[in-house]
C-alpha cells in the first residue's frame, strides 16, 4: 500500500454490496424453481413469447413458481406489466 | 458408526482438495481412524496435496471393479497414524463410479473407519453426484465471490434432493459452510463479500473461515497438508474448524485485517 492509499482507504468501493443484492435475487429465484418440473424454464420462455406479441415486457417480468403439496401442485404465473405498456405494432 | 463427510462446492478451484486433506488430517491427528477418498476421476490431485503421489499403485476404480482389494489400494499416511488415502483413477472414464460400486466400497470402509472424507470434483456431473450421494454430513467450501456462492446454493439443492438421505426420506444431510480464501482487507474496502453476507445468503451453520494464505501454496508444494503448519493462519483456521466439527465451541478468527506497522503501511508490504 502506498503513502497516498492510506488516505484513500476510507473511500468504499461498493461492488461487494452489489454482488450481495444480485446474489439474493438470483438465489431466491433458483430456489423457487429448483424443486419444480424440468419444463418450467421452457414454459416461462413460451409465456414470455406469447405476452410479447401484445405487450413489450422483459424476461424478468415473467415469474413462474411451482409448489408441490401433498396431493396436488400449484403452478403460479406472474406477469408484471409496465406502467405504460406500449403495445407492439 | 462411521460418518461419511463430503467436501463439495459446485465451483472448481475454491479449495475442496486443500480442505479435504486438512480436515482428514486433523481428524486423524485427534485420534479418529480416517480415510480420505479422491472422487475426481481423471484429475487426481489429492495424492499430491497429501504427499503420497509416488506411492499410488491401485486406485478407487480398481477397487470398484474388483481389480484390487481395499487393503492394496489404501495408502497409509507417512506422518499420522490412523490416516489413509484412496486415490482417484487417472485414466478410466467417469462412468466407472457407479452407485452400486461406490456404495459397496463405502460400506466396507465403514466397518473399520470412524470418518470417511470424500473430496468431490467440481461441477454437478457424475463424479460430484457420487461423492455426495452417500454423505451423512457435507462441508460446502465457498469463496466470498458471487459465482462461488451461487454454485454452493445449487449444490445445497442437490444435497437436499439427490442424496440417498433425501431419496429415502431419512434425516437430511448435515450441512456446514466453510468460507475459504477470505481476505479481510478486501472485505473492509467493500470489494469482497463478508462472512456475514455469505452466511445470510446460504443460511447454513458456519464451520470456519480460512484466510487467503501463502501457507496453502507452500503446503501443497511440499505435499504436507496445511493443518500441519501450526504457525500459519490457514493451519490454525483449519485446526479450529476440525475442533468445531467435533463439537467444540470456538470463536472465529482471522476475520479482521492483521495490523501492520506504520512503516510497512507507508512503504508497502
Ligand atoms: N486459503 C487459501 N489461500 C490461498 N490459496 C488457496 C487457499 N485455498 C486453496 N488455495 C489454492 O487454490 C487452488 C485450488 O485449491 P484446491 O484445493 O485444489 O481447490 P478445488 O479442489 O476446489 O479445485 C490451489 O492452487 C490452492 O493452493
Ligand atoms: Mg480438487
Amino acid at each position: 500500500m502506498s503513502f497516498f492509499e492510506i488516505f484513500k482507504n476510507t473511500k468504499k468501493d461498493a461492488s461487494a454490496s452489489m454482488a450481495k443484492e444480485r446474489l439474493q435475487i438470483i438465489v431466491a429465484h433458483e430456489r423457487a424453481t429448483r424443486d419444480g418440473p424440468d419444463y418450467l424454464p421452457a414454459l416461462q420462455r413460451d409465456i414470455l413469447e406469447v405476452v410479447r406479441r401484445y405487450i413489450s415486457i422483459n424476461p424478468e417480468d415473467v415469474a413462474v413458481n411451482f409448489d408441490s403439496l401433498d396431493d396436488y401442485a400449484i403452478l403460479e404465473l406472474n406477469v408484471t406489466l409496465p406502467e405504460t405498456a406500449p403495445a407492439q405494432e | 458408526m462411521a460418518k461419511i463427510i463430503v467436501v463439495t462446492s459446485g465451483k472448481g478451484g475454491v479449495g475442496k482438495t486443500t480442505t479435504s486433506a486438512a480436515i482428514a488430517t486433523g481428524l486423524a491427528m485427534r485420534g479418529y481412524k480416517t480415510v480420505v477418498i479422491d472422487f475426481d476421476v481423471g484429475l487426481r490431485n489429492l495424492d499430491l496435496v497429501m504427499g503420497c503421489e509416488r506411492r499410488v499403485v491401485y486406485d478407487f476404480v480398481n477397487v470398484i471393479n474388483e481389480e484390487s482389494n481395499l487393503k492394496q489400494a489404501l495408502i497409509k499416511d507417512k506422518r499420522i497414524a490412523n490416516l489413509f488415502v484412496l486415490p482417484a483413477s487417472q485414466t478410466r472414464d467417469k462412468e466407472a463410479l457407479t452407485k452400486e460400486g461406490v456404495g459397496r466400497v463405502l460400506e466396507e470402509l465403514r466397518e473399520s473407519f470412524d470418518y470417511i472424507v470424500c473430496d468431490s470434483p467440481a461441477g454437478i456431473e457424475k463424479g460430484a453426484l457420487m461423492a455426495l450421494y452417500y454423505a451423512d454430513e457435507a462441508i460446502i467450501v465457498t469463496n466470498p465471490e458471487i459465482s462461488s456462492v451461487r454454485d454452493s446454493d445449487r449444490i445445497l439443492g442437490i444435497l437436499q434432493s439427490k442424496s440417498i438421505r433425501a431419496e429415502q426420506d431419512l434425516e437430511p444431510v448435515k450441512e456446514y459452510l466453510l468460507l475459504s480464501r477470505y481476505d479481510p482487507e478486501r472485505v473492509n474496502r467493500g470489494e469482497m463479500l463478508s462472512v456475514g453476507d455469505v452466511e445470510e445468503i446460504l443460511a447454513i451453520p458456519l464451520l470456519g473461515v480460512i484466510p487467503e494464505s501463502k501457507a496453502v501454496l507452500k503446503a501443497s508444494n511440499q505435499g504436507i497438508p496445511v493443518i500441519h503448519d501450526a504457525e500459519s493462519d490457514a493451519g490454525q483456521a483449519y485446526a479450529d474448524s476440525v475442533d468445531r466439527f467435533l463439537g467444540k465451541d470456538l470463536p472465529h478468527r482471522f476475520l479482521e485485517v492483521q495490523k501492520k506497522g506504520l512503516l510497512k503501511r507507508m512503504f508497502g508490504g
